[in-house]
């Protein structure tokens, strides 16, 4: 079953490859989005499945399979009155890729050997290059040539380090060496040390990459500038959900083999660090998309510092992945919006957004609220559980130093943020219009943000618990 | 014989790295690629197993992708490296003093036992390098995508050493990974030239803070 959800958009890509029409392409592709969430849910409410030799659902990858596809489900609807708008772009090439990258992240979600799930990677940076060039200026592929030669050497380098995990089962003296992910997790105890954390520092450092953790974030500012809103919220919830899924099964490992406080010392470094730099980027940030990337590596901090604290925070950083999932859905494809109205994405053009686009500037501002942990919205619950745990296991500096860095972003991202949305209303010279498919999906996901803010269904709970438990220290 | 290819695979890495002509690093990359294909049967002898995944290498490593970057630069009429941020003479320096490093610290590695009188780890790591040498060192957008290809040469030496750990099925979605990825590359080069005129990256500099 699990196959189907990963074949069915492929085949929906060449279908919306060889129809001539424009706008049932689009809904080829909104379709498609549709049917993926439902099989989804379809395949992760019921009790849960074997794992399978190649591929299964664990609870990790239940919910970033449920995240992923509910925010693709929704930039997809949105992708239909976006491309409507980009009528001389065209979605020939578009579309199939968005289709292709959406089974490339399946197949990376839900793989059970290392060596599928690194396949499965490159192969998302590879359908998301001409997703990011879509605007076909210079600046775009300024961003698409970096995000695809940074994130191709950052990819070989998990690969090394997927091979050192394998040698070190070699070394080890396990016959016949596999890199199938539960024999590994199984004779973990006996893979030899020095490969297995070599190994662990290049997968860290790969997937890192690709998550764009600090001090390997660089291509993260350009090509989310640069790409459509819709791309940008997908690369920003989805993929980086996937990278992070692969970083937490070299946790996983390291876990298993009884060297985990090696690995969460590492992601705590990581995750300050990128907590740190954003926070100074975001300061005096003048283009909002920009400054929606590095919104992005703070959060892709938080959930490396999740992680790394254990306990109560890794529960915290569960329910963060899925916070930051949807509200940057809600972000980005509002940013897009007004980007397509202003016909700039920069502060110096971009004011008034609220009184101009009541409905677009309205959920941008409250998208930037609930992406900055103010209360109700979930994220200020998540990132209070991560604080919580940190401040309750002692690590007390930690603590204070994220309280500090993240007043600092809120009033930096604040600036830009207010900057942009209030004001007077602005005479357009675009003909753009909110309308129902564009403002529909960003809604959605900013009102699902405001409900896990206050209320955290019971089923979800477990699904966290679940998840988080597969990260804890095993005695 | 593996160690033979082994030196000839590291001579490939100087030559790259000293040469101003792009043709001829592209064709050096491919003979390196071509003679990699040969390690697996090499080192595992002719089974089923080193015989398709060395034909696979062949082909991709040492035919497609070559091709693929011949025809781009005919495309945009380059020819020539110029002006490395390094010149070729430091640079070659500083690839020898990695390999020169990679052989010494290879020694130090707690290798499998087997694996110590070979050269694929030292070779593995200097080729890895070189690549490395090359993505830091060129302007030309080109020149990186070779540097990322060599880089790929070096983890495949060391890949050979566990191919008993990587199924055929993922050893070929590795290696049409690789193929599609620089497939998509050329495609962003000639989109470069068309609208910089050039390959030169350091005019991909209008992005930044």
């Amino acid at each position: 079953m699990l196959i189907v959800l990963i074949l069915f958009p492929l085949l929906a890509a060449a279908l919306s490859y060889a129809l001539p029409w424009y706008q049932g392409r689009s809904w080829v592709l909104a379709v498609s989005g549709a049917v993926h969430l439902l099989l989804s849910l379809w395949l992760v409410i019921p009790s849960p499945v074997p794992l399978g030799p190649w591929l299964g659902l664990d609870a990790l990858s239940r919910l970033v399979l449920v995240v992923t596809s509910l925010l693709y489900s929704g930039c997809a609807l949105y992708a239909v009155g976006y491309l409507n708008l980009r009528r001389d772009r065209g979605n020939r090439v578009i579309i199939p890729c968005l289709l292709v990258f959406l089974a490339a992240m399946t197949l990376a979600i839900s793989a059970r050997h290392l060596g599928l799930l690194w396949m499965a990677v490159e192969a998302t940076t590879i359908a998301s290059a001409p997703l990011i060039y879509y605007n076909r200026n210079r600046l775009s592929i300024e961003a698409t040539w970096k995000y695809l030669l940074l994130c191709s050497v950052g990819i070989g380098l998990a690969m090394l380090g997927m091979l050192f995990v394998a040698y070190a089962a070699l070394v080890g003296g396990s016959t016949p060496v596999s890199l199938q992910f539960d024999t590994l997790l199984a004779g973990a105890a006996g893979l030899s040390r020095p490969w297995l954390h070599a190994g662990f520092v290049f997968l860290l450092v790969g997937f890192g990459t690709k998550m764009g953790l600090a001090p390997l974030h660089t291509w993260k500012p350009d090509a989310y500038g640069e790409a459509p809103g819709m791309v940008g919220a997908l690369l920003a919830g989805g993929l980086t959900s996937v990278a992070f899924l692969a970083i937490l099964r070299a946790v996983q490992l390291m876990n298993a083999a009884g060297d985990g406080a090696m690995a969460r010392q590492a992601l705590l470094g990581m995750g300050l660090l990128s907590l740190l730099l954003a926070a100074i980027f975001m300061v005096r940030q003048p283009d909002i998309k920009r400054l929606l990337a590095y919104s992005s590596v703070e959060h892709m901090g938080i959930l490396a510092i999740g992680v790394g604290l254990g306990g109560v925070a890794t529960f915290g950083a569960m329910l963060h992945l899925v916070n930051n999932a949807l509200t940057k859905g809600c972000l980005f494809l509002s940013a897009g919006n007004i980007q397509r109205a202003y016909a700039s994405k920069k502060l110096s053009e971009v004011h008034g957004a609220m009184a101009t686009l009541p409905l677009s500037g309205s959920l941008f501002l409250g998208g930037f609220l609930a992406i900055t942990g103010s209360p109700p919205f979930g994220p200020f619950m998540s990132e209070f559980t991560i604080l919580r745990g940190a401040f309750g296991s002692g690590h007390t500096l930690i603590g204070l130093v994220m309280l500090l860095l993240l007043a600092m972003v809120f009033i930096g991202m604040g600036a830009t943020a207010l900057g942009a949305t209030q004001g007077e209303a602005v005479k357009l010279d675009t003909k753009f219009k909110d309308n129902f498919l564009l403002v529909a999906a960003p809604l959605f996901f900013l009102l699902l943000v405001l409900l896990l803010g206050v209320y955290l269904p019971a089923p979800l709970q477990t699904a966290l618990k679940d998840a988080a438990a597969l990260l804890e220290v095993k005695p | 014989m593996s160690t033979l290819l082994l030196l000839i695979v590291i001579l490939i890495n100087f030559y790259v790295l000293g040469s101003a002509r792009l043709v001829a690093c592209i064709r050096a990359v491919a003979l390196q690629g071509a003679l990699l294909s040969l390690l697996p049967l090499v080192a595992h002898g002719p089974s089923g197993h080193a015989l398709i995944l060395g034909v696979g290498a062949l082909l991709f490593k040492g035919i497609f992708i070559p091709w693929l970057l011949l025809r781009a630069i005919r495309e945009v009429r380059i020819r020539r490296e110029v002006e490395p941020y390094i010149g070729f003479v430091p640079t070659l320096f500083l690839g020898a003093l990695v390999t020169a490093g990679a052989f010494v610290f290879a020694d130090f590695l707690p290798l499998a036992a087997e694996h110590h009188a070979g050269l694929y780890v030292p070779a593995a790591l200097s080729t890895m390098a070189g690549g490395f040498l090359l993505l830091m060192t060129r302007r030309k957008a080109i020149t990186q995508v070779l540097g990322y290809l060599m880089l790929e040469n070096g983890i495949f030496i060391f890949a050979i050493l566990l191919s008993a750990a990587i199924p055929l099925m993922v050893e070929a979605g590795i290696l049409l990974d690789l193929l599609v990825g620089v497939f998509v590359m050329g495609i962003v080069l000639n989109q470069i030239s068309r609208e910089f005129a050039t390959l030169n990256t350091e005019r991909l500099t209008a992005l930044k803070e």
